[in-house]
């Protein structure tokens, strides 16, 4: 996640680049040692998947200012790419097993086929923007949402199940798991199903921060403070914003595979309305405009709802005294109360626009970008 | 032919009464705060909660509806006092978020109160009685509702164009800072909008769930969407749009419902399409063609964009 410059790389960067391969060997390292079920890897593989995606929004809502809430579409596009052309011939019949097998009957390499996810996203993505990038901002985001609907509408359609498997779940492609280096026995000899998929997010991050601090981030930029002036500087609006949008669905899209490996299941009905909103929460948790921000809050959220807070879901009994309210669903009430209170007070968010180096800056730059 | 389509089209422009009951809330939000009120399907939804709540704790229906409806519309004043009266100044992008997490509060709320599961809505006498007319049996609640809808419409249209609270609304959402300058208490006018945005979505979710009979924490959120597509059909900010476009959607949703076996019976096709996915889709369809031919909608008002 460091920034590349022409320039000499400054001692923020230095250090942020160093926390960064540190916490890559430090997941290694954990997941030599601990039991490979620990809810920690549960929380990054998933955190991963989000981190990715809600980058991807970042790029749009925060860095471009095209409010689109159609990620669930994207996601669920990307899922269905993967898991169609990895699933392994042999178990095609069992797959689809009211479509005679489907009409897929080849398979592609895992990256290939996540890649192929990305490009099919955009692709829609291109389609879709062509009329609906004219809009203006809370129209283009109630668009974007009907187009999420509508996509996880035909992917349920009977007629395409040959392809998609109707509404019926896709399963049995690789996983996360599959990541770990197995030895002839089929016993795990190094663990990798972890670090691997942070691997890709932060690959893509990082591909979506050298976008970023380009010429063509800056236009972005530029068009969100002010699409008039930008206009006038000789921005092209609407290609940017084209673009812009297909290549934050691209991203989506892999995401979206992730998720899937993540998951071991598809199923259209999931990529519902709340997943969009989800990742909305995270990337405003975060700090609409902050790379770090998205990353630190998704793992964040991750761990919350996952892990930290579920305590709150059963009976807990300090001495003789049984803490009241405590029962299934109240860690989703607490949580969502957080949220509120940071969506109304803190509408900064944990990182404001800041990037991980600016916190290691001198307090003067630091004032000036509060300013 | 008529006899095939004609019971669709009847829960058609029955599901479009209670859809326009819904999409007025938007559209008078949206009029005065230029705000989509994500959380008003939500509204919606707590309503047939409390419905299904009060209604078991054995209170009398006679009290339990106009008890229900005074807890919805002081829920909308809640919701609007608590969440966006604090985000007034900020950008318009912030107070869209802040609904969003509203939706999510309620959702998550209901999820915990009922255990995420399907809640019985009681029965009203009555409305839920069966009846056949020429060729469909459906309940009274079918009958009803259009006619209902209507007369809260005309209450509605009279209240805004004659009374002074009327005046005021239609003042605020021509221009929000000179009107604030003529004296009028802009938070007052934008507390009774959401009033009235929740008593109509109050009594749209009765109708709306004596028809469906189960109420689930994510039951609002269809509607909700549905409703906002149509607001923004008859043109966002003008009532008899959402009231017309609510129609639209309704009776077309329910005819593409139905489509299969109309096109069976009258020989297009030979066999089942599995049309009936499309329902949702084509609402959503309607909402990108509409966005893009005609932005204001069929009765909105042209805005001007000053650089």
């Amino acid at each position: 996640m460091s920034n590349v410059d022409k320039k000499k790389f400054s001692t923020p960067q230095i250090i942020s680049a160093a926390i960064i391969l540190a916490f890559y060997v430090l997941v290694f390292i954990a997941e030599q040692t601990l039991a490979p079920t620990s809810m920690i890897f549960t929380v990054l593989k998933k955190g991963a998947t989000y981190a990715l995606v809600a980058v991807s929004m970042n790029l749009l809502n925060g860095f471009t200012g095209i409010f689109s809430l159609g990620q669930a579409g994207f996601m669920l596009i990307g899922a269905y790419v993967y898991a169609i052309f990895t699933i392994p011939l042999t178990q095609r019949a069992a797959v689809y097993q009211y479509y005679n097998g489907g009409i897929v009957q080849f398979t592609l390499p895992v990256f290939v086929a996540m890649i192929m996810s990305g490009l099919v996203a955009a692709f829609f993505a291109y389609l879709i923007g062509l009329p609906v990038l004219r809009l203006k901002s809370d129209y283009l985001a109630v668009a974007t949402l009907g187009f999420a609907e509508i996509i996880r509408a035909i992917f349920q359609w009977d007629k395409i199940g040959p392809l998609t498997n109707g509404s019926n779940m896709l399963r049995l492609f690789p996983t996360f798991n599959d990541f770990n280096i197995k030895n002839s026995n089929g016993e795990v000899v190094i663990y990798l199903s972890t670090l691997v998929p942070l691997l890709i997010s932060g690959v893509c991050i990082a591909l979506i921060l050298l976008l970023i601090n380009s010429t063509f981030g800056r236009a972005l930029r530029a068009m969100k403070d002010d699409e008039i002036s930008a206009e006038a500087m000789g921005i092209h609006l609407a290609s940017h914003k084209q673009l812009a949008f297909c290549i934050s669905s691209f991203f989506t899209g892999v995401g979206g595979a992730m998720l899937a490996m993540y998951q071991t299941t598809v199923q259209a009905k999931s990529f519902t309305t709340a997943m969009t909103y989800e990742i909305l929460l995270i990337v405003v948790i975060g700090g609409i405009g902050s790379v770090t921000g998205s990353c630190l809050s998704s793992f964040l959220f991750v761990a919350c709802s996952e892990w930290w807070l579920r305590f709150l879901d059963q009976k807990q009994v300090i001495g003789e005294f049984e803490v009241p309210l405590l029962r299934n669903g109240f860690r989703l009430v607490v949580f969502s109360i957080i949220i509120m209170i940071v969506v109304l007070f803190f509408r900064q968010g944990i990182m404001g626009t800041r990037e991980l180096p600016d916190l290691f800056r001198k307090k003067r730059s630091a004032a000036k970008k509060g300013a | 032919m008529w006899n095939t389509i004609f019971p669709y089209f009847l829960s058609g422009v029955s599901v479009g009464g209670q859809y326009a009951l819904i999409a007025i809330g938007y559209s008078m939000v949206y009029g005065i705060l230029r705000l989509i009120n994500f959380a008003h399907g939500d509204v919606f939804m707590v309503a047939g909660i409390l419905m299904v709540y009060i209604s078991a704790s054995g209170v009398p229906l006679w009290i339990c509806i106009p008890l229900v409806l005074v807890l919805t519309s002081l829920l909308g004043f809640i919701i609007e006092r608590l969440a966006y009266k604090p985000l007034r100044t900020a950008p318009r992008m912030s107070i869209m978020i802040s609904a969003i997490g509203v939706s999510y509060t309620l959702q998550n709320l209901v999820l915990y109160v009922t255990g995420g599961l399907n809640q019985f809505y009681p029965t009203i006498p009555w409305v839920s009685d069966s009846i056949t007319i020429g060729s469909a049996t459906t309940k009274i609640v079918t009958v009803v509702t259009p006619v209902l809808t209507l007369l809260l419409v005309y209450g509605l249209v009279m209240l805004i164009n004659h009374t002074k609270v009327g005046m005021a609304m239609r003042a605020v959402s021509k221009d929000f800072e000179t009107s604030q300058l003529m004296g009028i208490n802009i938070n007052r006018v934008i507390s009774i909008t959401f009033v009235i945005g929740s008593f109509l979505a109050g009594i749209g979710s009765m109708l709306y769930f004596t028809n469906y009979t189960t109420v689930i924490q994510t039951s609002g959120a269809m509607p909700g969407l549905k409703a906002f597509v149509a607001a923004v059909f008859g043109g966002i900010g003008s009532i008899p749009g959402a009231v017309i476009g609510a129609f639209i959607i309704g009776i077309c949703e329910n005819i593409i419902k139905g489509l299969d076996i109309i096109l069976l019976k009258s020989g297009l096709i030979a066999k089942p399409m599995g049309l009936a996915t499309f329902s949702d889709a084509f609402t959503f369809a309607l909402l990108i063609i509409i966005l893009v031919v005609k932005p204001t909608g069929l009765f909105g008002e042209k805005t001007i964009d000053k650089v």
